[in-house]
């Protein structure tokens, strides 16, 4: 019974070794597979996974309107205070006052990518972006305002 | 008709001629020195080239792809940056022992190569004993490696020579049997004969069963001898830094990075010699016009051709086993390969003594 045991065992391991072997000869002999990117060089034509995080950015449509409303739901989510919401009143047409959003300050050297701030959101006003290239010469100028200036919140949303 | 074995008598008919016979073997010795470093160097080079290209495709990446087209003048570059880098030896160090332990691995590569037959007729040294000479000599590497633990006065470093003895030393075995099982086929230790020996076809086809389960065996305990992964305990980086040579630096860690890749390279062309012809050319049977076919490819390509399937294969190994844990390994060992390479061996002396082979 012993010996039985003994030569399945081997039999079992050399069968996930030889199928082990088959995955990685599988890569080796077909180099379509291969993700590298020649960076600088493919700079027009980046190949990148749809997954990719790169910054946070907010959605505006062409009549310049956000689906924002101020609710800080994404400051309270973010781990480590990436983001600070400021928000202002605005008087609506029937004379009464709202909460609304008046800067999105958005740290992009604190930021980790997490995509809490996304999952966060109600009113899926921001999103993940690709671009990766945030190279800049001062620390300041990475502390973006995310609501483009003269932006107002999308009717309907609330 | 130029080949190695004439290009090599050629000089020899020279140098005896033109000076007396004790200077002709002096420069034969400084040739032959010449010639074994500049293959070390060159193997040094290509042999790194080739496991970083293989990794890389065998992860779904480039490799290196920037010094040179195709990236092939990155280990060059390499070798250049570690050639100027200062060889730092720490304070709690033996001084003695941490500087001549590269020296004495590197060195041991070197008596290894002695009876490789590089080619029909071209070899350094064809002792009787070639066989035997070459897994004595390589099991001596251990000393080295545990010479460099040891002074280095690093408890990594000590931990990766111990683990390295205990590695070494237990599959010294089932290479031993596994080489065993080719030498009762052969009769002989005397790699010229091995070689000639398969004539008519190569010991893998010809010892069928028993042939191929020693190959078996022995693929896996070079690969745990020459302390590659999954049998890289002894470095184990994500363990002991770097194991033994977690101190060294320079040059004097380039030597034993060279010194694996050239231990590979000698069990591969060992391997090769002993199961799949060594030069000889891919023989079957009486089948002459076939035979004759084979023979106009040069001996020499396929001894390289062998070899480095062979190295290829244990790179493949590398990049895609995990590595054992030290019990697994000795479990592997001792409960597995040994008493299967005995049992092997019996089935060797069995099928040999009643002629049931090619």
């Amino acid at each position: 019974m012993f010996l039985k045991d003994y030569i399945t065992d081997i039999f079992k391991t050399v069968k996930s070794l030889l199928i082990g072997m088959k995955r990685t000869g599988y890569y080796f002999t077909h180099h379509s597979e291969i993700i590298t990117q020649l960076y600088p060089e493919n700079k027009d034509k980046l190949n990148l996974p749809e997954r990719f995080r790169g910054e946070v950015v907010m959605k505006h449509d062409e009549n310049n309107e956000h689906a924002c409303t101020g609710c800080t739901a994404c400051e309270l989510a973010c781990p480590n205070a990436t983001i600070k919401i400021i928000t202002k009143f605005d008087i609506s047409a029937d004379g009464k006052k709202k909460k609304a959003l008046d800067t999105f300050v958005y740290h992009l050297e604190l930021c980790t990518m997490c995509n809490l701030c996304i999952e966060a959101c109600p009113t899926d006003a921001i999103k993940m972006a690709q671009n990766f290239e945030h190279s800049v010469y001062d620390r300041s100028q990475l502390t973006k305002v995310l609501n483009k200036p003269g932006s107002k919140i999308r009717e309907g949303v609330e | 008709m130029l080949s190695l074995e004439h290009i090599t008598h050629s000089i020899q008919s020279w140098l005896y001629g033109s000076f007396n016979a004790r200077l002709a073997l002096g420069i034969e010795f400084l040739i032959v020195g010449l010639g074994a470093i500049t293959l070390f160097a060159i193997l040094g080079l290509v042999l790194v080239f080739m496991e970083r290209k293989v990794a890389a495709f065998i992860q779904i990446r480039l490799g290196p792809n920037r010094v040179g087209p195709g990236g092939i003048f990155q280990t060059l570059a390499d070798t250049l940056k570690l050639a100027v880098k200062e060889g730092l030896t720490p304070d709690g160090a033996d001084r003695f022992l941490f500087n001549l332990a590269p020296f004495l691995v590197i060195i041991i590569s070197m008596l290894a190569l002695a009876p490789i037959p590089f080619a029909r007729g071209f070899r350094i040294w064809d002792i009787n004993i070639g066989v035997l000479y070459i897994t004595a000599v390589s099991s001596l590497s251990v000393i080295g490696i545990l010479m460099s633990g040891w002074a280095s006065n690093n408890k990594y470093s000590l931990l990766g020579a111990m683990r390295s003895g205990a590695q070494i030393v237990s599959y010294e075995l089932s290479a031993g049997f596994s080489v065993i099982s080719i030498i009762i086929f052969t009769g002989s230790l005397r790699i010229s004969d091995i070689v000639a020996s398969q004539q008519n076809g190569w010991w893998i086809f010809k010892g069928h069963i028993p042939a191929f389960i020693s190959f078996i065996i022995f693929i896996i305990a070079v690969t745990a001898e020459t302390n590659r992964a999954p049998f890289d305990l002894a470095e184990a980086e994500s363990e002991l830094t770097a194991g033994f040579h977690t101190e060294y630096s320079g040059m004097k860690f380039a030597l034993f990075f060279l010194s694996e890749y050239v231990n590979v390279f000698i069990v591969c062309a060992l391997g090769a010699t002993l199961y799949f012809g060594g030069w000889m050319p891919l023989h079957i049977g009486t089948w002459t016009a076939f035979n004759h076919v084979m023979d106009f490819i040069p001996s020499s390509i396929w001894f390289m051709g062998k070899t480095f399937s062979l190295i290829f294969l244990i790179m493949w190994f590398r990049w895609t086993f995990p590595r054992l844990r030290v019990d697994q390994l000795l479990n592997l060992e001792w409960k597995y390969l040994l008493p299967i390479s005995l049992f092997n061996l019996l089935l060797t002396t069995v099928i040999a003594i009643m002629g049931w082979y090619f």
